[in-house]
């Protein structure tokens, strides 16, 4: 297990760059693609079932991590909301010059609406930066789990993993 | 007097599939319960299950429980809710049961016990505040009845129940403070530990609260830091405004039917300390008598229902429902899931756990 996650709760970089999950730098910078942050041996499977691309590979042995090809990968982001760990994101670089698209997972309510301005928050819970709510995604099928694409600063896509309203910060 | 081939006490994730194994075999079948809804813990467990795909991953807790009863139903099992078993009499073989108003007995050939658990209490100065009360209790309140037990919380362990109850009371809309824990690492996993960082909430590992105060309810939590060894270190105490401490610090089998008929016990703090002692079938030291999911040891809701299934093989098998031929290839695809399960950093305990259980029943 990652000493960082079991004694803080929180993945550093340094582990995220070990993860079979997570994508190339070159990769994020051609288009969508998903960033798996999912480096605990614990036993849970459905992101290789629900990937259309056969892109997320867990094997026979359900506690073995899951391993990304991110050339199948086309950053769909179906896996967002079948990962009961809320564990997987979507980076697209490509986005724009200034920004990067960042797609999470999110149960609160409300939910907010394209367009918005909100604050980018960190794996820490740290405000990183201003943010812009792109995209809300909350079908049936997603089961209550909403994706939500934010418009990052491109060299906050990596660390943008949540968002707050700037209105309801204490 | 009732007769039944199959009673089962508990109407969880063990016994719902318990009941579905054997009731789809055709062994008559009875499911008691005493809440007035099905489902034991599941109907509040909100969050996506891990697991595979037999064990419906990626879907709710309380999803998976409508979904094994109406199975359950189908499969011609009769479901008594609102009924309290409080007794076992004729070396196991029957039950006394409060139905509603009514006292009634039921006699079965076999019987399962599938009670559950109960939440570990902790002991602390102002603990008997208002205000203090189970991760559990505070889970019900909130997903169940959508009633909040206040709105700053402070959380007291970082297990899985620990983090998953910070993270449902977060979507519930209160404040959580801070989840404190007083080993030196997060017991709970991972990715529920840091779906609650970044939403702001820190957890402080090798912390511990010290007192709870407050005039006639909780008003405020004392923090401090422990040693290696678990003495709070002097100096180190933080204080927190809060008016609700939740504690997750541990479950413990509920098993008085299985003490009451004469099972024998271990005591194996893995599996959460007094444990009948039951074969790879689940069945107790008392022929007939079988114990399931969390009654048979605290692990997760995915073993539950395998252990459920189990149980309803071999007493589907022991009846003469099912071929020994049929039953063994059941048991070997069932064992097979539950060792997926019980492998990496935290099932490999709860195997090692299992197995001691297991011997000593030989």
């Amino acid at each position: 297990m990652r000493e960082s996650l079991s004694k803080t709760g929180v993945l550093t970089k340094e582990d995220l760059a070990q993860s079979p999950g997570v994508p190339s730098e070159e990769r994020m910078e051609r288009g969508p693609v998903v960033y798996i942050e999912c480096m605990e041996e614990i036993p849970c499977d459905p992101c290789q079932y629900v990937c259309p691309k056969d892109a997320i590979t867990v094997g026979e042995q359900i506690i073995d991590l899951p391993v990304l090809d991110e050339v199948k990968c086309d950053g769909c982001g179906i896996c967002i909301p079948i990962c009961p760990g809320l564990a997987i994101f979507v980076v697209d670089k490509s986005y724009s010059n200034e920004e990067a698209l960042v797609g999470l997972p999110y149960e609160m309510l409300p939910l907010p609406k394209a367009g918005m301005k909100v604050h980018g928050v960190d794996r820490e819970g740290k405000i990183v930066c201003e943010a812009r709510i792109v995209k809300v995604l909350n079908p049936k099928k997603f089961d209550r789990t909403a994706v939500i694409y934010l418009a990052v600063p491109r060299n906050l896509a990596l660390d943008v993993r949540h968002f707050t309203f700037p209105e309801e910060e204490e | 007097m009732i007769e039944t081939e199959f009673a089962v006490v508990g109407a969880g994730p063990a016994g719902l599939s318990a009941a579905l194994e054997a009731g789809r075999a055709g062994v008559q079948t009875m499911l008691m319960d005493e809440n007035q809804a099905p489902g034991g813990q599941l109907v509040k467990q909100i969050h996506k299950f891990f697991g595979s795909k037999e064990h419906w991953a990626g879907m709710r807790g309380r999803d998976i429980g409508d979904k094994l009863l109406e199975q359950v139903k189908k499969a011609g099992v009769k479901v008594m809710l609102d009924t309290v078993v409080w007794g076992i009499f004729d070396e196991g073989k029957v039950l006394g049961i409060k139905e509603g108003d009514r006292n009634r007995q039921i006699r079965a050939q076999k019987i399962l016990l599938a009670t559950g658990a109960s939440e570990n209490p902790l002991a602390f100065r102002g603990w008997t505040l208002p205000g203090v009360l189970g991760a559990g209790a505070a889970q019900t309140l909130v997903n169940l009845h959508r009633v909040l037990p206040g709105t700053r919380v402070l959380m007291v362990g970082a297990g899985n129940v620990g983090l998953i109850v910070a993270y449902q009371l977060l979507q519930a809309g209160a404040h959580v403070l801070a989840v404190v824990e007083a080993l030196p690492t997060i017991g709970g996993y991972g990715v529920h530990a840091s779906k609650i960082r970044r939403m702001g909430v820190p957890i402080l590992t090798g912390h511990t609260v010290k007192e709870a105060s407050g005039n006639a309810k909780v008003e405020r939590a004392m923090v401090v830091r422990v040693d290696d060894r678990g003495h709070p270190v002097p100096g180190t105490e933080k204080k927190f405004e809060v008016d609700t401490i939740c504690i997750a610090v541990g479950l413990h089998p509920l098993a008085e039917l299985a003490w009451i008929c004469g099972c024998q016990f271990a005591y194996i703090s893995e599996l959460g300390g007094h444990v009948p002692v039951h074969t790879e079938n689940m069945e107790t030291t008392v022929p007939g008598v079988y114990v399931a999911g969390d009654a048979a040891g605290i692990e997760e809701a995915t073993v539950a229902m395998e252990e459920g299934r189990l149980t309803g093989v071999d007493v589907a098998h022991c009846l003469g429902y099912i071929s020994g031929g049929k039953a063994q290839r059941l048991r070997a695809e069932i064992q097979t899931r539950i060792q997926l399960i019980r492998t990496g950093p935290f099932g490999e305990a709860l195997k090692g756990a299992k197995e001691k259980l297991i011997e000593r029943k030989g």
